[in-house]
């Protein structure tokens, strides 16, 4: 299973090297939308509570992107069909493009983040980095494994553009409060509170219950 | 008792399957002894690429068996898949990555060294163009490459939906020993060339709505017989 997850993320990132088609137009579209804040809120710098919520719903509308772009190649190039000739479990794709995800989101908020500090952001963010740093793997590991579950649903359908976000942004509710409310002490004007150990264990609990919800129904997701 | 190494290369058995309400295959018995070449013949619609998805394990029967490599489907697909080589209308490459490195991924599937992709490519003609993306590759080349992608498993069932399309004279030479009776696998052959499919073929199948017109030994079918199904 192994040789078959390393097999497909190192397609998915050199296929990405390639064409560019799925970070560049995240990281584009994060960044808009900060500038769209900056103007729209008329204000110079945001903190606390409406800083995370900025950042988080920013983030998850740009992974929506990366979502719908995951498994377009496996569907328009037949990587399905020659995935399942293979004799390796199918998990291993839902493995494969779950880490291809969270790659794509990181690189994406190592862009992101830095520029929602430079273009929106109050306070300084660097002393808490570590704990920033944290909240958005436990994060990213959600989206990822929601994400591909998602994804892997929409690309069946002639109209994934509509149905992943329909599907994938009510689903991602709980983990945007858990951020939000994990991220929002680092923000604060009079400078980084610790992070509630509840918000983590709460985007630790959808990280095990959704990655285990997909571990027990992606291969139905391959069936015909 | 029966192992999925036992049995014929293909055994079916009043096997059906539909698109929701359109039958795709209805009633389809037949058996193919390993190592022989079944031919299927029919015009466009008549289930033929369907027929060649269920034997690949890639779409379910809705009615009926199918047994592939002694595997009954989808029962014990996993004991198959592996073990089939697919070459259908699409050439299953991605378009932007260098044909090498769609052989790598594919080999890597199946746990088969580069070594053989190599030898595959040289065989096929097409070891030079071995670093061009496949989406700079005219259909032929790809065509040539998506053989080399079937084959690189050497698999006991080669499943060739018209495996000769697009190619020149010379590339069809290059690929023959390779996906051609020489090769010891055992094939179901789609082909609309009636003379070459019944020439290679064992067994041949006609196709007509779904349902089989013609199951005979090679020898007892007439050319005019399979044409029949296209009037």
């Amino acid at each position: 299973m192994r040789r078959a997850i390393a097999a497909v993320v190192r397609k998915d990132v050199l296929v990405e090297l390639r064409t560019g088609e799925a970070v560049p137009a995240m990281l584009l579209f994060s960044i808009s939308t900060f500038v769209l804040f900056h103007f729209a809120l008329d204000r110079r710098s945001v903190d606390g509570d409406l800083a995370a919520g900025v950042l988080w719903v920013t983030l998850l509308f740009a992974a929506v992107l990366g979502i719908v772009r995951l498994f377009v190649a496996e569907r328009e190039q037949g990587g399905f069909d020659g995935f399942l000739l293979a004799p390796v479990d199918r998990t291993a794709l839902f493995v494969a493009k779950a880490t291809v995800l969270f790659a794509f989101l990181a690189a994406l908020e190592l862009v992101a983040v830095p520029a929602f500090a430079i273009l929106l952001l109050g306070p300084s963010p660097w002393d808490a980095v570590p704990e920033l740093v944290l909240v958005l793997a436990l994060a990213d590991v959600g989206i990822a494994v929601v994400g591909t579950l998602v994804g892997a649903l929409g690309i069946q359908t002639r109209t994934r553009e509509v149905i992943v976000p329909i599907l994938a942004l009510p689903l991602m509710i709980p983990l945007a409060i858990g951020a939000a409310r994990a991220t929002s002490p680092l923000f604060l004007e009079a400078g980084a509170a610790a992070v509630p150990g509840r918000w983590l264990l709460v985007l630790g609990l959808y990280d095990l219950v959704f990655g285990l919800l997909a571990f027990a129904v992606f291969d139905f997701l391959l069936e015909d | 008792m029966a192992t999925a190494t036992d049995g014929p290369a293909v055994a079916l058995r009043d096997l059906g399957r539909a698109y929701g309400e359109r039958v795709a295959l209805a009633g389809v018995t037949l058996e193919l002894p390993r190592g022989a070449t079944l031919a299927v013949f029919g015009a466009n619609g008549a289930g033929k690429t369907t027929l060649l998805r269920v034997l690949a394990t890639l779409l379910r029967p809705h009615a009926g068996t199918a047994a592939v490599l002694g595997a009954t489907l989808p029962r014990e697909a996993w004991a198959v898949r592996g073990r089939i080589g697919l070459l259908g209308h699409e050439p299953l490459l991605y378009r932007d990555l260098s044909v090498r490195e769609n052989l790598r991924f594919h080999a890597r599937l199946h746990g088969v060294g580069e070594g053989r992709a190599a030898a595959l490519l040289d065989a096929v003609g097409m070891a030079r163009r071995a670093d061009e993306p496949v989406r700079a590759l005219s259909r032929g080349m790809a065509q040539r490459v998506a053989i080399c992608r079937a084959l690189l498993h050497e698999p006991e069932l080669l499943l060739l939906d018209e495996p000769l399309a697009n190619l020149d004279p010379g590339a069809a030479g290059a690929v023959a020993p390779l996906i051609g009776r020489e090769s010891g696998a055992a094939r179901v052959l789609i082909s609309h060339d009636v003379e070459l499919g019944l020439a290679e073929a064992d067994v041949v199948l006609g196709l007509r709505g779904g349902r089989a017109e013609i199951v005979a030994p090679a020898g007892s079918v007439a050319v005019a017989d399979v044409r029949e199904l296209y009037r």
